[in-house]
Order: C-alpha cells, then sequence, then structure tokens
C-alpha cells in the first residue's frame, strides 16, 4: 500500500488509572495530551490535527463526547476528528492518527483517547447492554459479561485448556501492573492461581480476578512525519505496520473459539511492516487483555502462537517480562486498569516506552527493536493492530 | 515515562465521597423510551415463534440456512431466497452460568446463557437463549450442560406468546 510519509511516534502521556476520578474527562484529556506535547518538546500550536478516541457516549453521558472533549484535547480550530469502534478504538485512534500524516495532509498530528466510566449509575454495565441485539438477545436479560463467558467457554473447550492456566494470565499481568506508576489503586499486586480461582464466580467461567476493572484515565500520543521526526529527536520510533479487521455482528453464526479478524488485522499489519516470521520479527506485545482470557486467545489470532499454543507458552514463561516474548509488560488491562479508549493507546505508549529502554521497573530483559499493540472490540467482532520499530 | 506525574497525580474519589456528598455533583436521569419496529426479516420470525415455529432464511448462492434472519446474504450481498422452517432442537455450541444480572447486581440461583446450533441450519449457526432444567448450582449446571449436548425449545403456552424471543421459555436436554 502507498503512502507519503513515514510517521513517527515523538512522545506519550498517560494520567493516573482511577476507579473515580474527580477529574472531568476534559481535565483528563488535557492532562494527558499535555505530558505527550511535553515528552515530544512541541506545543499544541505545533499539531496541525487532533484525533479522539472515547468509547460509548452513554458512560460519560455526554452526546457527542467527541465534541465536549475537544477543548481538553486541544482539538479546537484545527482539523479534529473522533474513531470509535468499542474497546479497539485506542489502538485505532493510532491508526486514524497514522493516515493523517502518512498522507501527507499533516506533518503532525496529535492523538488523544479518553474514558470516564465512572459516572455511570449504578454501574457502567448497564450501559453496556445496548451493545447486544435490542430484538433476539437483550429480552433474555442480558449482561456485558455473558459474551465474554461464552467466547472463554468455548476456547476452554475447544484446545481443553483448564482455568487454572488462564488464571496465570491475572497472576502475570496483575504482577507486572506492580511497577506501573499509572496503575489503578487495589488493581495490581501478588497473587496466586488459587486466589484468582478462589475469587467470585461472575459468569461462570469468568472468575472476578480474571476482569479488568472499571476506570477513568486518558492517555495521547505525538505523531509526526519523518521529516518533523529526524529534526526533534535522535531515537525515532516508528509506525512500521497498521492493520485492522471487522467481523459480522451474526456472533452466534461462527466459532468463537477463534478471532479471524484479529488475525487479518495483524496480517495486513504485518504486510505493511514486511514481517513474515512474526514469532521472531515481533519481540514484545502489548495484546489486548480485558479478561484474562483474552491475551491468549488474541496472541493465537495474532500468528504470535498456533491455535490452542498460548496458554503453554504461558505456562513456559515466555510471556514473562524476561521471557523469549514478553506480553503485556506494562501490566496490561487486568493489572493496570481498562479506561476503554485509553487502555488501548495505553498498550501502544507502552510499547513506545519500551522501546526507546524508558520503561523504568517494567523494562523488558531482552533487547526490542520491535513491538506490537493490539485491542479488540465490539461484539467479538473488532481487530485492531500497530506495529512499531525503532 | 512519568515524572508529569508530579504535577498530575490524580484526584481519585471513592464511592462514599459521591453518596455522602463530600464532593459536588449534579446528577441526571435519562429520560429516553423506544420502540422498535422488528423489521421485514425478525418480524417474520418473531411471527413463526408465535406460532411456535422456527423460520430461518436461505440463500441459494452460498446455500447458508442462518438464524437469526436476515433478508439479505452479508457473505454474497445480495437478497437470500427463501424461508425455511428449521427444528426447535439444536446442540449446546457453549454456555456460562451467569450470577450477575444487567445491573452488576448478583443473584443466588444463575441463568445459564447458551449459544444454541438449531437443527437445519447451517452447521455452527444459531441463536442465543437460554437453557433450563439443569440444576441450580454451580456444580449441578457444570456436571449436567456439556458442549455438543442436544436439547429442545420449551415453549410458552400458545395463548402466551407475544412474537418475541421469549416464546421460547428456554432449552432443555433431551435424548440424542
Ligand atoms: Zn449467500
Amino acid at each position: 500500500m502507498g503512502y507519503k510519509n513515514r510517521v513517527a511516534v515523538l512522545g506519550a502521556g498517560l494520567t493516573k488509572f482511577m476507579r473515580r476520578a474527580q477529574e472531568t474527562g476534559k481535565e483528563l484529556c488535557f492532562e494527558a495530551a499535555r505530558m505527550a506535547l511535553d515528552s515530544a518538546g512541541l506545543e499544541l500550536k505545533d499539531m496541525e490535527a487532533v484525533v479522539m478516541s472515547t468509547a460509548p457516549d452513554a458512560f460519560d453521558g455526554v452526546h457527542m463526547k467527541g465534541e465536549y472533549l475537544a477543548d481538553g484535547a486541544g482539538g479546537f480550530r484545527r482539523p479534529y476528528m473522533r474513531s470509535y469502534v468499542g474497546g479497539g478504538s485506542g489502538v485505532f485512534s493510532v491508526i486514524h492518527g497514522w493516515y493523517h500524516v502518512a498522507s501527507g495532509h499533516f506533518d503532525t498530528c496529535l492523538v488523544v483517547a479518553e474514558e470516564k466510566m465512572s459516572p455511570c449509575m449504578p454501574h457502567p454495565q448497564a450501559a453496556f447492554n445496548a451493545i447486544y441485539d435490542q430484538f433476539t438477545e437483550r429480552p433474555l436479560g442480558v449482561n456485558l459479561l455473558w459474551i465474554f463467558a461464552l467466547e472463554m467457554n468455548r476456547y476452554m473447550q475447544v484446545h481443553k485448556i483448564p482455568l487454572e492456566t488462564i488464571s496465570l494470565v491475572s497472576v502475570k499481568n496483575k504482577k507486572n501492573g506492580l511497577d506501573h506508576p499509572c496503575a489503578q489503586a487495589g488493581i495490581p499486586g501478588e497473587y496466586t492461581v488459587k486466589d484468582i480461582m478462589d475469587s467470585e464466580v461472575l459468569v461462570w467461567p469468568v472468575h472476578r480476578l480474571m476482569v479488568s476493572p472499571v476506570t477513568d484515565a486518558a492517555a495521547a500520543v505525538v505523531l509526526v512525519s519523518e521529516r518533523v521526526a529526524k529534526r526533534m529527536t535522535d531515537k525515532p520510533v516508528w509506525v512500521e505496520g497498521v492493520g485492522w479487521h471487522l467481523d459480522s455482528s451474526y456472533w452466534t453464526n461462527r466459532d468463537l473459539y477463534y478471532p479471524k479478524y484479529v488475525e487479518y488485522a495483524a496480517r495486513m499489519a504485518y504486510r505493511m511492516a514486511v514481517i513474515t516470521d512474526p514469532r521472531k520479527e515481533i519481540h514484545l506485545a502489548e495484546v489486548y487483555d480485558p479478561f484474562a482470557y483474552k491475551e491468549l486467545h488474541h496472541m493465537e489470532g495474532l500468528l504470535l502462537a498456533d491455535k490452542g499454543e498460548a496458554p503453554r507458552l504461558l505456562e513456559k514463561g515466555v510471556t514473562q517480562r524476561d521471557g523469549d516474548l514478553p506480553v503485556c509488560p506494562s501490566g496490561g488491562l487486568m493489572g493496570v486498569g481498562n479506561p476503554i479508549a485509553a487502555a488501548g493507546l495505553m498498550k501502544v505508549a507502552e510499547v513506545f516506552w519500551q522501546l526507546r529502554g524508558e520503561a523504568g521497573a517494567r523494562q523488558v530483559s531482552r533487547p526490542v527493536k520491535r513491538g506490537l499493540a493490539q485491542a479488540w472490540g465490539d461484539l467479538m467482532q473488532v481487530g485492531t493492530v500497530v506495529v512499531l520499530g525503532v | 515515562m512519568s515524572h508529569h506525574l508530579k504535577e498530575f497525580p490524580g484526584v481519585p474519589l471513592k464511592d462514599s465521597d459521591i453518596q455522602e456528598g463530600k464532593v459536588l455533583t449534579t446528577r441526571w436521569e435519562v429520560k429516553a423510551e423506544y420502540a422498535w419496529d422488528t423489521g421485514v426479516a425478525l418480524g417474520e420470525f418473531f411471527a413463526g415463534l408465535k406460532d411456535g415455529r422456527i423460520l430461518a432464511r436461505q440463500c441459494d448462492r452460498c446455500g447458508r440456512i442462518v438464524v437469526p434472519p436476515r433478508m439479505f446474504c452479508e457473505w454474497c450481498h445480495r437478497p437470500n431466497d427463501r424461508w425455511v422452517e428449521v427444528k426447535d432442537t439444536g446442540r449446546v455450541n457453549t454456555f456460562s452460568v451467569s450470577f450477575v444480572l444487567w445491573d452488576a447486581s448478583r443473584v443466588k440461583v444463575p441463568s445459564v446463557p447458551a449459544v444454541i446450533e438449531i437443527d437445519g441450519c447451517t452447521p455452527g449457526v444459531g441463536f442465543m437463549h437460554l437453557l433450563g432444567n439443569v440444576g441450580t448450582t454451580l456444580e449441578e449446571i457444570l456436571a449436567r450442560v456439556k458442549i455438543g449436548m442436544p436439547v429442545k425449545a420449551v415453549w410458552r403456552p400458545a395463548s402466551e406468546r407475544t412474537g418475541a424471543i421469549t416464546d421460547i421459555v428456554h432449552f432443555v436436554p433431551r435424548e440424542g
């Protein structure tokens, strides 16, 4: 595929993750955007365009949330666009921003992702129910956890994966999250498999400690063209590949054990990055982990493991920070928190910091030149993938 | 990465800060009601349920027979061709055991959501519904329900049907 500009990530910012932030969405956007600009050494006036990602308006209870947040994100008096593919939004925001710069239309683009889930009472879960079909599904008394539990059970049964193995994802990511300064209070920690297995059964096979929390936060990155990158930094981190893909909303007509749409998104990104053997050429992966099993499920979709093989890689320690393929060294959504769109962009920011060697206590042991961030969303439908490299 | 956090440390609130009025809040409740006509395909499908029949749509180009029905084949991107009555039996494609209600409150006796592959449809095709008569505790349900298990629909009495997905009460295990 042809494009005009090579695109680099120049800076990133991330607010503290909180179950309930006093800061409004606008204030969170401002903080993340300010941090990203400061780390890039640029000012808002240098930004030729702004991209916003934020998930359902129903969480904030603000319709046209993109416009509402624009001022905090710096999106006024300049080209501004919102993109939204559910949980896939945060990674998609970088793809969206990449387009702005790669097209040659802009040399700089500020990408901001925000989620403030706490205002929805008694629990944002209620707002999620509107993702289900209003005719054939909602009258059954749905809740969001159902679709994950159904997919998780299908995945476990097809590959005969014990619940104990899936619990290891929670153990790993919650431990990794201890080193993340933005982690939400009470989310990371030292847990055993038994702790995870003994936690409350919400919707079997999903236990409480296999689910990421509800979070308020914002994240931002600064994207620039090669021309600007070379002037601004000796350590450019390039967007080497982007991919996205959507499957049918008739989710009960396809086999949920394998996320084909993630595979197609990954293949698109790998083709662009000229990656032929992702297991060797991807050095770390921030795989989307809103539920513990999802990390494994997505690793397989990303072709980082054969179908059914991801649990074995996890058991062997391959995906630990000091393993051959660190997965979610940040702590991920299970260990840091899950402010939907901001969580996806947090993953891109983590890969950026890891590739620059700026991840501090979270820095992975092996040298890394190329990393991947992935998110997922909607009715088991959307895969979004970004490959960064130095 | 985080020296800026000193500038923007965030102000975490507790639920009680809101409930006990320790911070100022403004409240708003959505007053919105929706009435959806069921559309062409689902209208026919629900009329079928009212008659105690499950209706699917078939596409002649790819041959698929699908529920929930739609008037187009999204694979072939053309109008599909005919209504086909399929059976009110099927197999459990996957299931779960839910102790959580829509508002995240908890229940003692769980519901058992499942994807049912409907007999007479293309293999692997079905819809979501509930399982019944499979026990009231997690242990009982896990001992009783298996993926691949044959099930059949339990219909609401004809006089009580409204032309909705709930005209089927649930699916229960059957010999098969
Ligand atoms: Zn067809």
